[in-house]
């Protein structure tokens, strides 16, 4: 299957000049720019893990520098979702503008809906990701090695 | 001597019976709106021989304290204080015998936090007056004193987005068809095929409600099965705006209660149950962590016709203050009535932190929201995928697009309707950020993304001559603009 998170999910797979020009877009609005990466994409997960910091004020020609982020966490998160968010501080938004997904695994298992019969025909739905069956690190065929690419910092789930 | 005139004045006013308006007090050229009245925008039509100013002071007048012979209990208050005051009236540019009113009401005449209130006064009996031929209550200022009695939405649109992960394009959604017919288990198929072809959400029709031939808890458990399995297949947050409108409060408490229970994310209701049970639904669903939605059914029969009625430009501002997370606003392009600036006034009250004034948009007063959050707009009725450029243009970003036969009367398929319509949003979206002229190359970009989308392809081709034209019935006064596709 294919995970539709993300704002362009339906269309091809973004190339990089087509993500640039998305970023563009972002910095001419004055948005900053996330790298966030997770190997736990259900749907109800926000806190996706964030790759570096946010970058704020970048202008509009420093498009290559969240580039460069994109790319290291990709190289870095072969095995992982990333996503690029662009963020609007502007008063009375103050949230995310725009996100999408410019890294996916190979390999995507999915969900399982796992239903608890109750009383009076009524259904407790939980929803269940094959991939989070491993721990956290040796999913989506990852080798054991950390998906942060060694770094320890933001590594919150390896308690998992 | 100055003083005698005075008293002989006040002895005249207090005469019994019937004075006009305008010299009992409810007329005052002179007066300075304080930045904690109400003020309204009436279109008044006197009947013939009627004076335009006594009119509008008559409409001040039975909307606040008058009745239509002078009572000496009056006396008794600081009447002063609690009289409405016309201060203003126009002729309407190029359409004799109609005129602008302005109107201004002490903040001291409203309940804290009550629509019903508030409507009762100022819509309560004035509009059958027998003086006038037809009134229309264009507008409405809400100071913010007042604005800040009232919970607003539930979420808001900042909230709900968080809540759903979905950010930068319209939202896409379906109404379930046929309106009436289907049982729970088609329904539950159409609610699944829709979901996870790629639409955010599917919605019960306004007046699916709990009937003979699906009662409504058996169509909630069918499309609670459809929406976490769409969930599942594409690892997604979606949603059914479960109609929880019923025949008494403790009717639709039962609904919203199941709803919840069965893990629902949203639940709508029809405007039919009025201000007080919406309120209600609106303080439950903050309660209840539920996004509400509201089908405006019913607003047509007094919101169209533009000399007489209510302009949906106020009842959006009444909706946005007792709280609600969507409401239906209009197309442009669809099959229901919509003139693009008007649409787009109403669009701007229900999103915008600050109304400015604009009598292209029909926008009377400047509206300072006071950081209430702003509420999803919904365009439903007659649209489809090959529309998607224009719809961005007119409606915008923050909005939810419903496309019900857009979506289920697709040649191959519902699911596939419903990816076409995602496809094509996305793909504005995307020229859009890429700094195409969206509007005018939407035809072609459409065109482009359709062939990677045989869904989008097919879309395109069906309904490929659909348009609405049709000369609008509510346009602005300062031009006259037929409704454009």
């Amino acid at each position: 299957m294919r995970i539709t998170q993300g704002t362009f999910s339906y269309l091809p797979d973004l190339t990089d000049e087509q993500i640039e020009a998305q970023i563009k877009y972002a910095l001419g609005n004055g948005w900053s720019i996330m790298v966030e990466h997770t190997d736990d994409p259900h749907p109800r997960n926000f806190l996706w893990e964030m790759w570096n910091q946010p970058l704020f004020d970048l202008s509009e020609d420093e498009v290559d520098v969240a580039m460069r982020e994109v790319r290291g966490a990709r190289e870095a998160c072969p095995n992982e979702y990333v996503k690029v968010v662009c963020y609007d501080r502007q008063l009375g938004r103050q949230t995310t503008a725009l996100s999408f997904i410019v890294g996916r695994p190979p390999v995507e298992p999915g969900f399982r809906v796992e239903r608890q019969e109750k009383a009076d025909r009524q259904i407790l739905y939980t929803m269940h990701s094959y991939a989070t069956e491993q721990p956290h690190g040796h999913r989506y065929g990852a080798d054991g090695l950390s998906s942060n690419g060694g770094r320890a910092a933001g590594d919150s789930e390896s308690a998992e | 001597m100055a003083t005698e005139e005075k008293k002989k004045d006040q002895t005249e006013r207090w005469t019994a019976g019937v004075t006009p308006y305008a010299e009992m007090g409810y007329w005052d050229a002179d007066y300075e709106p304080k930045d904690t009245d109400v003020l309204c925008a009436f279109r008044i039509t006197p009947q013939e021989g009627v004076d335009a100013i006594e009119a509008a002071a008559a409409v001040a007048g039975e909307s606040s304290t008058a009745t239509w012979t002078v009572v000496w209990t009056d006396r008794l208050t600081p009447y002063e204080h609690y009289r409405a005051k016309a201060y203003k009236v126009d002729e309407v540019p190029g359409i004799p015998g109609q005129y602008l009113a302005l109107i201004a009401y002490d903040i001291d005449l409203f309940e804290e936090g009550s629509i019903a209130n508030l409507t009762s006064s100022i819509i309560g009996n004035v509009f059958g007056f027998k003086a006038l031929k037809a009134l229309r209550l264009e507008d409405m200022r809400i100071p913010t004193a007042y604005v800040k009695t009232f919970p607003g939405p539930p979420h808001g649109i900042v909230m709900e987005r968080e809540y759903l992960d979905k950010f930068g394009r319209p939202l896409v959604g379906a109404t379930t068809k046929p309106k009436l017919g289907l049982s729970a288990k088609n329904y539950g198929r159409v609610v699944y095929e829709a979901l996870r072809g790629g639409l955010d959400f599917t919605k019960d029709d306004e007046n699916i409600n709990s009937q003979p031939f699906m009662r409504w808890r058996d169509r909630f458990l069918h499309s609670m099965e459809a929406v976490q399995r769409a969930s599942a297949m594409t690892g997604e947050v979606k949603g059914h705006y479960m109609n929880v409108t019923g025949a008494t409060m403790e009717d639709m408490y039962e609904r919203a209660e199941f709803a919840k229970e069965i893990g629902s994310i949203i639940i709508m209701m029809d405007l039919t149950v009025g201000y007080t049970a919406m309120s209600s639904m609106s303080k439950w669903c903050r309660a209840n962590g539920m996004i509400l939605h509201l089908h405006r059914a019913g607003h047509g029969t007094y919101t169209r016709q533009k000399n007489h009625g209510v302009s949906f430009r106020v009842i959006a501002k009444w909706c946005r203050l007792l709280g609600v997370d969507h409401i239906h606003a209009g197309t442009v392009v669809g099959k229901l009535e919509g003139d693009p600036d008007m649409i787009r006034g109403y669009y701007d009250v229900c999103r915008q932190r600050y109304n400015v004034a604009n009598p292209q948009t029909g926008l009377y007063f400047d509206q300072d929201w006071a950081s209430l959050p702003g509420v999803m707009p919904v365009a439903s009725g007659g649209i489809h995928a090959g529309q998607m450029h224009q719809l961005l243009h007119y409606l915008g970003e923050d909005s939810i697009l419903q496309f019900g036969g857009g979506t289920i009367g697709h040649p191959m398929g519902v699911a596939a309707g419903a990816t076409a319509n995602r496809t094509a949003v996305e793909a504005i979206i995307q020229a859009r950020n890429e700094g195409q002229d969206y509007y005018s190359e939407g035809p072609d970009i459409l065109q482009k993304a359709a062939k990677g989308c045989p869904e989008l392809d097919a879309a395109l081709e069906v309904w490929k001559d659909i348009t609405f034209e049709y000369t609008s019935t509510d346009t602005p006064d300062v031009v006259e603009t037929p409704t454009t596709s």
